[in-house]
């Protein structure tokens, strides 16, 4: 994407990630809803840029409310978020896993087609109003509902336990194991930084021993346990995204602010399966993308947050961006580099299995965290920012790599 | 007639109550589960409920439903293997459904007897009374037109005893599940002298495709798990006694079952388990056992007297706790029975007294809950028992006493030939019983 106009995101707001893991959830009990979540995320953006009479246009990004929870529609509950919110122009996108980032990217275009100097947008799944053996037929939407019938009960989990299973016999048991362990550990433990990740209560003593748990295909799926998979989540996030007219309309300062200096969007044939199920060859072509049109190389990224739905998603993520070659990233994470006080600290608040996988929020998450970072804002989860790296990148991943948008940020002072 | 034709007829005894309930369901999925085979299309497979009343039965169907369900929901990766030849059936929740459907389908609630003369199987689940079992046997046996096998849930009637009575020439074998048989784990199989062989394998193969775990046990009254239980029970009962002249009943039962549980690291305290399992059930299990044991006196009068005033324990038919020895608010004790005054008392009116009675729990305690999944409990239970060696406390004191009684139970079991071996009698408290350790061990020698 050709970015003909500086273009900054501002003024984040993250709702708690809500499911299993959290002292405050419990199964049975009522829970906020959809029209809660979009309320508290979208008012915590408003509140920080001057209210809604800033707000040129709403993008919400949701994959599957019409199944979680009945509901469609999404873009008319942001006049229920403010009253000020009211005749705006309002858009609703979906992009399964992906979305998030692509409410991001509307919003982008939004501003650089100059219809809007100001883009609230906002991110929202409810997944917890089903068990996750139902959840799991919603989810498998983001496939090809052709290959619903023949596919696992647990239809994602199976597909990247395919890809992990190829993964293993090409690369090695242990090793990969052993790495997506550690991708586990560090995911729980950046998460107990942050007290509204899914994962914040965690207080498990062994996280090796729990990540290297031998999967069991009679109860869950062949290549993959429980821990190497992101949770059900329910949630938003919300940020601005603005113009350098609009940062001064809601008169926020320029240390306040991340510049958006590249976005990559790559697609894949939904119908067709990987061409090598140990690659993320859509992703690599997305980071490829944004990298270029920021012109930089990954060796400038002071963080990442990338799409680890499941460990080895993280472990190929590590590979598609280029910080190993194929078949390297299990080291190149056994080596630490990719934990918080490694070379290059990826997901610093947990994660999709740390933080949590709220599927459409994901995307919007991932760019307040790296807005957060970038900006010091991140409390005790705070990372430091090099001053010859400048840089973050988030990749946001919809089905099997299929839609994709990276993105890649920039410290403003 | 294999394994799967076996099982196109069956009929559950007494399938409204607490165990036949659970016995109905894990045979209907597995008959179904045969009949849902692509070489078993076509054939007929028929569950018969029986059980007396129609209202029980309507309760039963509705029971049912709920559990399918749960269990559907729990062997989705099995059932979409099932049904992979069904292209209507594509989202976990549709399959779900039609499995649900399936089952349901095979199950004929009855109220009459003469629906066993069609079946090859009664798995038979009505009262505990020897009496009963033998009238109901016998009058399936006469009438039958198969040569049915009988595989009765007693948990303490001598199995060759019921052969005998009822004539039925070793076609019977005790299948003994544990409450509630849908979730326990257990199964003891109990062998009667003259049992035919083909009964035995033909459970073997039952029990092992329920994922659950076979433990034999001689055939002698109350097998080992009663076996066990029944003196375990009456030894807490012995330990009131010797409170009773200092504290009053029910600071006695507070103690006693405050020592069981949380001293001895347990699920619960033997008066919580005798409430769970019914006062009137473990009155009738040793009276059940009381003539074949010599000896010892398997008899309490303190449960013939609170059932004279009709304190039975038990539960509801949705898994609620009646009020026994303990009154319970949410599943949780909140007051004991006191005998005496006919009523109960707060726990809260003595808790304090009694628990400074019964000094501090020694160092290394941790709750029954985190030892008994935990990958390193033996060390864990090791030291604990040995920091209890060394307390002087009242409490340590009493849970010693009951530990080396419970081994002593267990050791005789074995000796006097109810159990083939320690690690069975192990297996069954730990297993039927949810207890982190068995009773057979080295932590207090």
């Amino acid at each position: 994407m050709k970015l003909r106009r500086k273009v900054y995101m501002v003024a984040g707001y993250n709702t708690i990630s809500m499911g299993s893991g959290r002292k405050e959830f419990h199964p049975k009990k009522p829970r906020p809803g959809l029209e809660e979540y979009m309320k508290e995320a979208g008012q915590g953006v408003l509140q920080q840029i001057g209210g809604a009479a800033h707000v040129d246009e709403c993008v919400v990004g949701n994959f599957i409310a019409a199944r979680y929870n009945k509901q469609a529609n999404l873009a008319a509950f942001f006049p229920f978020i403010d009253e000020g919110l009211k005749y705006k122009p309002c858009i609703r996108v979906e992009g399964a896993c992906g979305t998030g980032a692509l409410a991001l990217a509307t919003g982008v275009k939004s501003v650089l087609a100059e219809t809007a100097e100001v883009v609230l947008v906002l991110g929202v799944e409810v997944q917890n109003s089903v068990k996750a053996v139902y959840g799991a037929d919603i989810l498998a939407a983001a496939g090809w509902y052709k290959e619903r019938k023949k596919g696992h009960a647990h239809f994602f989990p199976g597909k990247f336990s395919e890809r992990a299973g190829a993964y293993y016999q090409k690369f090695g048991y242990e090793k990969t194991r052993e790495a997506m362990a550690v991708w586990y550990k560090n995911a729980i433990e950046n998460a107990r930084l942050c007290p509204t990740a899914q994962e914040f209560h965690n207080t498990s003593p062994d996280l090796l021993g729990t990540g290297m748990m031998k999967p069991n295909p009679h109860a869950f799926v062949e290549s993959l346990n429980v821990f190497d998979c992101s949770k059900v989540s329910d949630g938003a996030s919300a940020i601005a995204v603005v113009s350098e007219e609009g940062l001064k309309r809601c008169g926020i300062p320029l240390s306040e602010a991340v510049e958006i200096k590249g976005v990559g969007m790559a697609e894949y044939d939904i119908t067709k399966p990987p061409a090598d199920p140990t690659r993320l060859e859509t992703t690599s072509v997305a980071v490829g993308k944004a990298l270029e049109s920021a012109g930089i190389s990954k060796e400038d990224l002071a963080t990442v947050e990338c799409h680890d739905c499941f460990s080895i998603a993280g472990v190929m993520a590590v590979e598609a961006i280029g910080f190993a070659e194929h078949g390297k990233g299990a080291d190149f994470v056994l080596a630490g580099n990719t934990s918080r006080n490694g070379k290059v600290p990826f997901n610093t608040t947990g994660g999709l299995i740390g933080w949590g996988h709220p599927t459409g929020a994901t995307g919007v998450h991932q760019a307040v965290t790296i807005w957060e970072q970038l900006t010091g804002k991140t409390g005790d989860a705070q990372i430091e920012i090099p001053a010859d790296r400048p840089y973050g990148l988030s990749i946001n991943m919809g089905g099997d790599d299929k839609t994709l948008v990276s993105i890649v940020y920039k410290k403003t002072t | 007639m294999n394994y799967e034709e076996k099982l196109q007829q069956v009929l559950v005894l007494g399938a409204a109550g607490k165990m036949g309930s659970g016995i109905l369901l894990l045979t209907s999925m597995e008959m179904a589960d045969i009949s849902l085979k692509p070489e078993n299309k076509g054939k007929e497979y028929i569950i018969y409920a029986l059980d007396v009343s129609q209202q029980a039965l309507t309760g039963l169907m509705k029971y049912i439903r709920v559990q399918l369900v749960k269990a559907a929901e729990k062997k989705i990766n099995v059932l979409r293997n099932l049904y992979a030849d069904r292209n209507d059936l594509i989202d976990n929740a549709e399959i779900i459904d039609a499995y649900v459907n399936d089952v349901m389908n095979i199950i004929r609630p009855v109220t009459t007897i003469e629906s066993a003369y069609e079946a090859n199987i009664i798995f038979e689940a009505a009262s505990e009374n020897p009496d009963l079992k033998v009238k109901l046997f016998s009058q399936i046996n006469q009438n039958s037109k198969t040569e049915p096998w009988f595989f009765t849930n007693t948990s303490s009637i001598p199995i060759g005893y019921l052969d005998k009575e009822a004539g039925l020439d070793g076609r019977i074998l005790g299948v003994h599940f544990y409450n509630p048989p849908a979730v326990q784990k257990l199964v003891e199989v109990i062998k009667a002298e003259n049992s035919k062989p083909e009964l035995s394998e033909f459970v073997t193969r039952f029990i092992k495709n329920m994922r659950k775990v076979e433990v034999p046990s001689y055939d002698f009254a109350g097998f080992i798990g009663n076996g066990h239980f029944m003196r375990d029970a009456l030894f807490g009962m012995e330990l009131l006694d010797r409170l009773t002249g200092q504290y009053s009943f029910p600071e006695a039962v507070y103690m006693v079952n405050k020592v069981s549980q949380d001293f001895m690291i347990r699920p619960m305290g033997i008066f919580q388990l005798i409430d769970y399992v019914g006062i009137d059930v473990c009155q009738f299990i040793m009276k059940v056992m009381k003539p074949h044991v010599k000896n010892e006196l398997i008899h309490s009068p303190l449960l013939d007297k609170m059932m004279d005033l009709n304190v039975k324990g038990g539960q509801y038919f949705d898994g609620s706790q009646k009020d026994g020895f303990l009154k319970y608010e949410k599943g949780r004790p909140v007051a004991i029975y006191d005998i005496d005054k006919k009523s109960y008392v707060p726990i809260a009116d003595f808790a304090e007294k009694c628990d400074a009675a019964l000094g501090s729990l020694p160092a290394g305690h941790a709750p029954w809950r985190a030892v008994v999944g935990n990958r390193a409990k033996d060390a864990l239970l090791r030291e604990y028992f040995n920091n209890m060696k060394q307390s002087d406390s009242k409490g340590a004191e009493l849970a010693l006493d009951y530990l080396r009684r419970s081994k002593e139970i267990g050791e005789n079991l074995v000796k006097e030939k109810v159990a083939y071996t320690p690690e069975d009698v192990n297996t069954v408290l730990l297993t039927g019983f949810f207890h982190a350790y068995g009773p057979i061990n080295d932590y207090i020698n």
